[in-house]
């Protein structure tokens, strides 16, 4: 697996604000790899560090072999770019952004396929105000994948969409993803993190707090996973026996929750075959896990907030 | 070379598709020449120098125009490009600023010409326009107070802040040069005072220029106004530099 972003002792301070202190991470090939954390985080400095739009104060960064200081131009015509807070003009239809920005790019990919793929081949007509939040991301998208690039930046790319919305960004992610592109994210939800990205850095005030899978992140938590489910008659001695070997049991009416640690596969297979054995029904039966919110609050202390 | 033509042709239709600036370029001084055309004729007057009145119209509004696109249009749109982040996205792409500003520029000046070109036409057809100087002087004028306004377009869109506050100032300085420099009202119809203020007005040395190669002066009479709107374009130029911003 090559290493296409690599980061080392980067800094970056605004006057007296320190804006991003003393970060260092990679970003692999073929991965999603998420910057989270909450507005201030330093989330975008370091972006805009590495698409070359600002210049550290300290540090190694070296994005596909170069550094964005130096061969900047050489980055613009192989990485594609979303910015937070960019824009096309008002009355520049889809179809114009799309051929005008597919001009600066030496081999670039053939643009109207790119509208199909991104669902908005019936918007190609359409003047850049009238488009929706969704549709207007999903256009920078597409502006972003013109140079048919090996890297991606996309920063803040949902925010202010509706879930649904972000749920179809999201699949469009994953999706250029399967095509072999590398990408780097920013994002202030923590469930966009954990749904999308294979790893993620956890940023606060300037410095990364965890880097890992999400997976990872939650296990090491080591926190605990609730099964709950509702039972219409009161529960056999036999079952609240088996099950205080596995955790604790809290009834609170016809709801019955478990407190479990540790593997949550093998312990939601246990409460059903215990179940089924002992002839209990049962109904609505869920399990509640830990997540990177979790995660953030307890590396933290506090809770995220937008 | 071929995505500053695409630009170039996109910034056209942008420019047309924007009602306010189309008007104010191309119909506005049509109407102002129908409506003082339709006043005061064209026969020549002593009072005029013994020009019609639009004789001395189409040169004046010229210069309106001019002032228009450059103090409008070229600084409404270059802050509000910035300010809503059309340059910071256009930033990410592998093409120099100068494609961005050298399109901007590009369809100011063609506008600004085809709006001079109706003028033209519409006095020719209508009132029998008179015209004694050399097309190509006139042309060359043209060009120097078209890049001399556009360098001062720069410079405030440049400092101004927001797109709001460019408006603003461009309205605030356009107006009052508009009455005041002959642009918009007879210059020989003004009293002293005022044109001595008018001494002062960049636009005075547009509108002078451009109506004396109208009837033929010979450059040697003008070399006050060409090195007056030399020096702005040099000094806006290099102010446009030192303060153009992305974002």
């Amino acid at each position: 697996m090559s290493t296409v972003i690599y980061v080392d002792g980067l800094r970056k301070t605004y006057g007296t604000t320190v804006a991003v202190d003393d970060i260092s991470f990679e970003v692999h090939e073929g991965e999603i790899f998420g910057m989270v954390g909450p507005n201030g985080a330093g989330k975008t400095t370091t972006i805009e560090c590495l698409e070359g739009l600002r210049k550290p104060d300290h540090g190694q960064v070296t994005v596909l072999g170069v550094n964005p200081q130096h061969d900047g131009h050489l980055l613009c015509t192989c990485t594609g770019m979303q910015l937070q807070q960019s824009n096309l003009p008002e009355r520049m239809k889809v179809w114009e952004a799309m051929d005008l920005y597919s001009s600066f790019y030496p081999n670039p990919t053939s643009w109207e396929e790119l509208l199909t793929q991104l669902g908005l081949e019936e918007k190609r007509n359409s003047p850049f105000s009238k488009l929706s939040g969704g549709q207007k991301q999903r256009l920078f998208i597409a502006l972003a994948l013109l140079p048919d690039p090996q890297l991606i930046f996309l920063d803040e790319l949902t925010t202010g969409l509706d879930p649904q919305a972000r749920h179809a960004i999201w699949d469009l992610v994953r999706d250029v993803r399967s095509r072999g592109k590398t990408i780097l994210l920013t994002t202030h939800y923590m469930e966009e993190a954990e749904k999308l990205c294979d790893r993620v850095a956890i940023l606060d005030h300037g410095r990364i707090v965890a880097l890992d899978s999400p997976e990872e992140l939650i296990r090491s938590l080591g926190a605990e996973e609730l099964i709950i489910f509702n039972v219409d008659s009161a529960l056999p001695p036999a079952f609240e026996q088996v099950i205080s070997k596995l955790g604790r049991m809290e009834k609170q009416g016809d709801r019955v929750v478990i407190h479990g640690k540790g593997n949550t596969a093998h312990l939601v297979s246990e409460v059903v075959s215990q179940l089924s054995l002992q002839g209990i029904q049962f109904r609505d039966l869920r399990t509640e896990q830990p997540t990177l919110e979790d995660v953030f609050l307890n590396l933290t202390g506090r809770e995220m907030k937008d | 070379m071929k995505c500053l033509l695409k630009m170039t042709w996109m910034e056209a239709k942008l420019f047309l598709r924007e009602p306010v600036g189309a008007f104010f370029t191309l119909a506005f001084p049509l109407m102002m020449l129908f409506l003082f055309g339709s006043i005061f004729g064209n026969a020549p007057s002593p009072v005029l120098n013994n020009q019609g009145s639009v004789d001395i119209s189409v040169p004046a509004y010229t210069a309106m125009i001019i002032a228009t696109t450059g103090l409008m249009g070229l600084t409404i749109t270059m802050a509000a490009y910035r300010e809503n982040g059309v340059l910071r996205r256009l930033r990410t792409t592998p093409i120099s600023p100068l494609v961005v500003l050298a399109a901007q520029v590009i369809v100011l000046f063609m506008m600004t010409a085809f709006g001079m070109v109706l003028l033209i036409i519409a006095g020719k057809l209508v009132y029998h326009l008179r015209f004694e100087g050399n097309a190509l002087n006139v042309l060359a004028g043209f060009v120097l107070c078209c890049l001399s306004f556009f360098a001062i377009g720069f410079v405030l869109a440049g400092l101004m802040p927001t797109a709001r506050t460019a408006q603003v100032v461009g309205l605030a300085l356009l107006y009052p040069m508009l009455f005041l420099s002959g642009a918009g009202y007879p210059r020989e119809l003004l009293p002293e005072t005022i044109l001595k203020v008018a001494n002062f007005l960049p636009l005075t040395y547009v509108v002078t220029l451009l109506r004396g190669l109208w009837v033929g002066d010979p450059w040697s009479q003008h070399l006050t106004e060409v090195l007056v709107l030399t020096g702005i374009l040099v000094v806006g130029v290099i102010i446009s530099i030192k303060t153009f911003r992305w974002e």
